[in-house]
């Protein structure tokens, strides 16, 4: 059997990166990554800790830009547009572009206004279309009917599970096409995984997700395509089903089967 | 062992607290002991006559609330102002660093030296001359190191996730800072503020070279008149008047409206500060 392309082209790619070098500083952290992230799947990111993972997908919504002293080299094009390009509005990218934090991070407001922090920012004051989207955003991240009845309690009384779901619809209430997201279920029960992970499954149809991870399982439970990353280089990257059943590097066999170090 | 090493340094705390609270309590006891007696609603509602020695205290009282008011207006935009941009724009560089070390030793400025600072800048190089604004502008400059230091420790203080959620979801910078940190930490720049408004209350150097009045029975119609203030009063009265020992009640009555001045300040921000709290807890 021969293996020809290390991208899998059988979708439409919707990022696209070409020869991306980053830096913290001195410190190099990425080198030479080119990748074609197809639409409408989920993409997980695998590696060991350190590998990158999170400062590649933090590139994607340029969340990278926050933190002082950065430094990118080469292209990221997302809907064949170049988001370094200086024209490139970033609050426009970060609208198509949302994500979600490790640590779930609700404001310390109601539930409500939490979900209908992002559509207010963008400009929506009409009450009932704000009451619609936080419905609705609420339903899609499977929390509405656990919340329906408390939308103004603090967010904060929620648990942890339900906080990082309230995260997830929080992000979705803007519209973005793509979801980054960084570890989601990796501070939470067993319980709470399986949730966001079913839930992942149940947006997988409608959005592009990139979701990063140290859980093997999961990485072959509810993803398409999986990127193995090796200290700072794209190791591999295919249909998930191949990485874990005949990956091509030696390097990826032994991540996966745990032979390292 | 370990216990009993436990309990001594409990013990030691608990005597140390006791004794700071005893001394408050006694100063507070002895001023409200001999003031309440002279205290009354003509005293606090009418002139002074006689050079103080009779009547009220009604211009003092207008003259430090408008002090407050003034110095509050200055200090409390450009302390918040400062601590955002030291907290959450300005890069972290050996410059800022050395902004925050000055700002710091500012704080720990002696009054009298912000006094002649004031005079010297506000009175007679921009002409205020003895004047309201100039005396704001003085108190102003005393208490924006306490506002700035404390604002910008309170910025910090709120969670770094709050802001990367807010930008991800595509608010600008500015927009994250007034809907997704300000808010947050008002509670704590309150707290910091109050003390430095309450320092500028109980202040005598500052106001003493910028525009307060030995005596002046009459209300300011401007910004640029002088007025008399409470603790200036109370220094005259105790070291001045020609007759200390008679005017002796309305000196502790004096320090008794003072008093009573900077708690309903405290008590207010304290107000706020739960409000706050309660609006946001985190
Ligand atoms: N803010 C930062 N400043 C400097 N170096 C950083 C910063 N963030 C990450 N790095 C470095 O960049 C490299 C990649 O870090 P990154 O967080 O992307 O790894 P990761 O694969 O997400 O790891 P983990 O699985 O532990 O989350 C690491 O060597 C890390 O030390
Ligand atoms: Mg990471």
């Amino acid at each position: 059997m021969v293996e020809t392309s290390l991208f899998p082209a059988d979708t439409d790619h919707v990022i696209t990166t070409r020869q991306v070098n980053f830096f913290y500083g001195a410190v190099q952290a990425l080198f030479d990554i080119t990748m074609d992230i197809p639409g409408r799947r989920v993409t997980a990111f695998i590696g060991p800790s350190g590998c990158g993972k999170s400062t590649f997908l933090r590139i994607f919504n340029r969340m990278n830009d926050t933190i002082a002293g950065t430094r990118l080299e080469g292209e990221v094009l997302i809907n064949g547009e170049d988001i370094y390009q200086k024209s490139n509005n970033v609050v426009h990218l970060r609208r198509k572009v949302g994500m979600v934090f490790q640590k779930s991070n609700p404001f310390p407001k109601s539930i409500f206004d939490n979900v209908a922090y992002g559509p207010r920012i963008h400009g929506i004051k009409d009450k009932q279309q704000l009451a619609g989207i936080v419905e609705q955003s609420l339903m899609r991240s499977a929390l509405w009917d656990e919340v329906k009845d408390r939308l103004e309690t603090n967010a904060l009384g929620l648990s942890g599970g339900q906080q990082q779901r309230l995260c997830i619809a929080r992000a979705l209430a803007v519209g973005p096409e793509i979801l980054l997201m960084d570890e989601p279920a990796s501070a939470l029960d067993p319980k709470s995984t399986i949730r966001i992970e079913d839930l992942i499954g149940e947006l997988r149809n409608d959005y592009t997700i990139v979701i990063v991870t140290h859980n093997m399982q999961q990485a072959a439970r509810i993803s398409d395509y999986t990127a193995f990353f090796y200290e700072g280089r794209l190791v591999e990257f295919n249909a998930t089903k191949k990485i874990f059943t005949k990956p091509r590097e030696k390097q990826t066999e032994d991540y996966i089967t745990g032979r390292f170090g | 062992m370990s216990t009993g090493k436990e309990q001594v340094i409990y013990w030691l705390i608990r005597m140390v607290m006791y004794a700071i609270v005893m001394v408050i309590g006694y100063i507070i006891f002895d001023i409200v002991w001999h003031g309440l007696p002279a205290l009354s609603w003509d005293f606090i509602s009418q002139y002074p006559r006689k050079g103080g020695a009779e009547g009220g205290i009604l211009p003092a009282i207008v003259g430090t609330l408008s002090l407050l008011v003034g110095t509050i207006a200055v200090s409390l935009p450009l302390g918040i102002c400062s601590a955002i941009y030291l907290s959450e724009y300005a890069e972290q560089s050996r410059f800022t660093a050395m902004i925050r070390l000055a700002i710091i030793t500012l704080a720990g400025v002696p009054s009298i030296v912000y006094g002649l600072f004031g005079l010297g800048f506000f009175v007679l190089l921009l002409n205020f001359g003895t004047s309201i604004l100039a005396g704001c502008l003085t108190l102003a400059c005393m208490i924006l190191p306490t506002i700035i230091v404390s604002s910008e420790e309170a910025l910090r203080a709120v969670p770094s996730g709050y802001r990367d959620a807010s930008l991800a979801l595509g608010a600008t910078k500015w927009e994250t800072i007034r809907t997704n940190v300000l808010p947050y930490s008002l509670s704590g720049i309150i707290t910091g503020s109050i003390l430095g408004i309450g320092r500028a209350a109980g202040e005598t150097a500052p106001i003493l070279l910028t525009v307060a009045a030995f005596y002046l029975p009459r209300l300011p119609n401007s910004i640029f008149d002088q007025v008399m203030a409470l603790p200036y009063h109370l220094y005259i009265l105790a070291t001045q008047h020609p007759e200390a020992d008679k005017v002796l009640p309305l000196q502790y009555a004096t320090a008794l409206v003072l008093l009573l001045l900077v708690l309903g300040l405290s008590l207010g921000a304290i107000f706020i500060r739960i409000h706050f709290r309660k609006k946001y807890r985190w």
